[in-house]
């Protein structure tokens, strides 16, 4: 379960975060909408401890950030906005190394990625350098070496970012998978097909502040809209930044 | 601890894949300075032995103005010349490098027994030539000496009565310590093998990471920072050191192939040379390492690393330039400078000097805490949030 409590977050005059409250819970996605420019990577920047907070406070499965931010680390998957590879390393390299920075020992790491690859479908590039990779694969490989400490909960930046009609399918697929076993997933998108198709649960980011938190249905019940796209419009209060 | 292994492996493994990194540690860094030194030293040992052997050619206007200095200079070794129609303009066109003018006046002066005037036209700031002026003065000093001696001794007087003081030149440097004024910038070629060495990692650990976007992934890793960062120092230290080490070896092996025995000198560049060099440059090498993760952490993007580390790579210079420009005596302090306390052990090391331990360990230690000093600098520039944020 990820919770975030009245966070705040300023460089210099801007203010980027204001006052955002949320709770993401286990065996649900939740998925956090927003316009470009909303917050939405800094807020998730500071679930997963890589800043802090001007104020307000993250816990994750009741665990302080701020008080033991490697226990957060532990508990967190993160495939962050930045998901560059290392491409003189292979696939496999790249992820064992994470592995071995997440000090899994020898047996459970091969296990582990073996069975990320076969759920990933990438057996066929894992023994490649990653250089020349295509963006899905790419992103095939930052996923599995974020989840290759196996954590409960699960943050995604705009995972289908960036990916085809296949591997945005497939990208779907899997996070339900993640949901089914039980995790707490938490994405970022600007694409409502995307948001509600999958998600559980709803919170819209606009100017740095949530505007809105409910279910799909509710979303769309509680602004009289009849699709999903004119309930965001009317509760962002603009069409700006909104992709369909 | 671990993850400081985990991270130092995956830099040198992922490193040393890379082709032309490889190429510029462990070849173009060590080697090429030695290289070009032993080059540039052996041409111009050669060329100041040439100089002395050969004829000395002087193109002399007015040669028949003074037949029997002109005999006495051919007999002497000078190969006369014709002069250019316009001697100053030649010299300072550099097309000779001097020119012997005799006046007209010259065998009327001669004969009367005034002072015969001859003149050398010259250009001083042309290092080139200087050997060959001072060949040329040497030898008309002599001839003045040794007519104006057979006047003397033609009048009945000693050639002595002229000749109230004598100096005889009794020259304390050593063959070693000649040989060092030679090598006075062999200390800056194994810092600059070191600064090399480590120059591709320290961007690619801190600058590249963050142009290809791998920086945040790896921040998000439940390992301190402090961690992270120990790895990839001791990765880029490690490729900076093995620099160093093949830059003394280098240097060991081509120091052989040096003719400086023919003039006099000597070199030591034995193994209690490469030891005692490889400690005093130990922490330098940590130093130079940190201050170029430092530099290249500040860059947004690979080639505004590569700029600050261009410009990092002129203040080794800087001790190298102030030591040929104010030869000061060593003295105690500097070996305590960093930078300067390599210099001037490597160079006493180098003439066959005598350096006390104690004088090694200032050097160590001083430069160790300096090495320190610039980590916990490079620990707490890490640590900023600013740091990890690619876009």
């Amino acid at each position: 379960m990820i919770e975030a409590r009245d966070l705040h977050k300023a460089f210099g005059a801007v203010t980027a975060v204001d006052g955002v409250s949320f709770v993401a819970r286990d065996g649900e996605i939740t998925g956090l909408l927003g316009p470009n420019g909303a917050g939405k990577t800094t807020t998730l920047r500071m679930l997963y401890t890589l800043m802090r907070p001007d104020r307000g406070e993250v816990l994750v499965d009741g665990i302080d950030a701020a008080g033991d931010a490697a226990a957060v680390r532990r508990r967190l998957g993160v495939l962050p906005d930045a998901r560059g590879l290392y491409k003189r390393l292979t696939a496999y390299e790249n992820i064992e190394y994470f592995a071995r920075l997440q000090d899994i020992d020898a047996d459970t790491r091969r296990r582990r990625i073996d069975a990320l690859v076969a759920a990933l479908d990438m057996r066929d590039i894992v023994d490649r350098r990653t250089e020349g990779f295509s963006q899905g694969q790419r992103v095939k490989t930052a996923i599995a070496r974020a989840l290759v400490h196996d954590p409960r909960n699960v943050i995604l930046d705009e995972p289908t970012n960036g990916l085809d009609v296949m591997a945005t399918r497939a990208m779907r697929t899997f996070m339900l998978r993640l949901k089914q076993e039980g995790r707490c997933v938490l994405f970022s998108s600007h694409i409502m097909q995307e948001v509600g198709a999958l998600c559980d649960r709803i919170v819209v980011i606009a100017r740095g502040r949530v505007v809105a938190d409910a279910a799909p249905e509710a979303l769309r019940e509680q602004t009289g809209a009849a699709t999903l796209e004119d309930a965001f419009v009317k509760i962002i209060g603009s069409e700006e930044g909104l992709a369909a | 601890m671990r993850a400081a292994l985990t991270v130092f492996w995956k830099e040198v493994r992922e490193n040393l894949r890379d082709r032309r990194t490889v190429i510029n540690t462990l070849l173009t860094g060590p080697l090429l300075a030695p290289l070009m030194f032993v080059l540039i030293i052996n041409a111009a040992i050669t060329r100041e032995l040439d100089k002395a052997d050969k004829p000395l050619p002087v193109p002399v206007a007015g040669a028949a103005n003074a037949p029997n200095l002109v005999a006495a200079l051919r007999r002497a070794g000078v190969e006369i010349k014709d002069a250019p129609a316009d001697p100053e303009r030649a010299v300072r066109e550099q097309d000779v490098d001097l020119v012997l003018r005799i006046p007209a006046g010259y065998a009327e002066a001669w004969a009367k027994g005034d002072p015969a005037q001859v003149e050398l036209v010259y250009d001083q700031s042309q290092r080139d030539a200087q050997g060959s002026v001072a060949r040329l003065h040497g030898l008309l000093d002599a001839y003045a000496q040794q007519t104006g001696a057979l006047r003397l001794v033609a009048r009945g007087v000693s050639p002595n009565v002229t000749r109230p003081l004598v100096v005889a030149e009794r020259d304390q440097s050593t063959a070693q310590a000649r040989s060092g004024t030679l090598f006075g910038m062999l200390p800056y070629f194994f810092i600059l093998g070191v600064f090399i060495g480590g120059m591709a990692l320290a961007i690619d650990t801190t600058a590249g990471e963050r142009e290809r976007q791998s920086l945040e992934p790896l921040l998000v890793n439940p390992v301190g920072r402090g961690g992270i960062l120990a790895g990839k120092l001791g990765a880029t230290a490690a490729f900076a050191f093995t620099s160093l080490v093949l830059s003394i070896v280098a240097f060991s092996i081509a120091g052989r192939f040096l003719p400086t025995a023919k003039l006099g000198m000597s070199l030591e560049l034995g193994a209690s040379f490469a030891l005692a060099t490889l400690f005093v440059m130990l922490p330098l090498v940590v130093m130079l390492a940190s201050l170029q993760t430092l530099a290249a952490a500040f860059a947004k993007s690979f080639r505004e690393a590569q700029t600050y580390l261009s410009l990092l790579m002129f203040v080794p210079v800087i001790p190298t330039l102030l030591l040929s420009l104010f030869p000061l005596k060593t003295q105690s302090w500097m070996y305590a400078v960093p930078l300067m306390g390599q210099q001037v052990s490597i160079m006493r090391l180098l003439r066959g000097d005598p350096i006390a331990p104690y004088q090694l360990g200032l050097c160590f230690g001083a430069t160790a805490l300096a090495a320190l000093l610039a980590c916990l600098v490079t620990a707490w520039v890490y640590r900023s949030e600013r740091l990890a944020i690619s876009a």
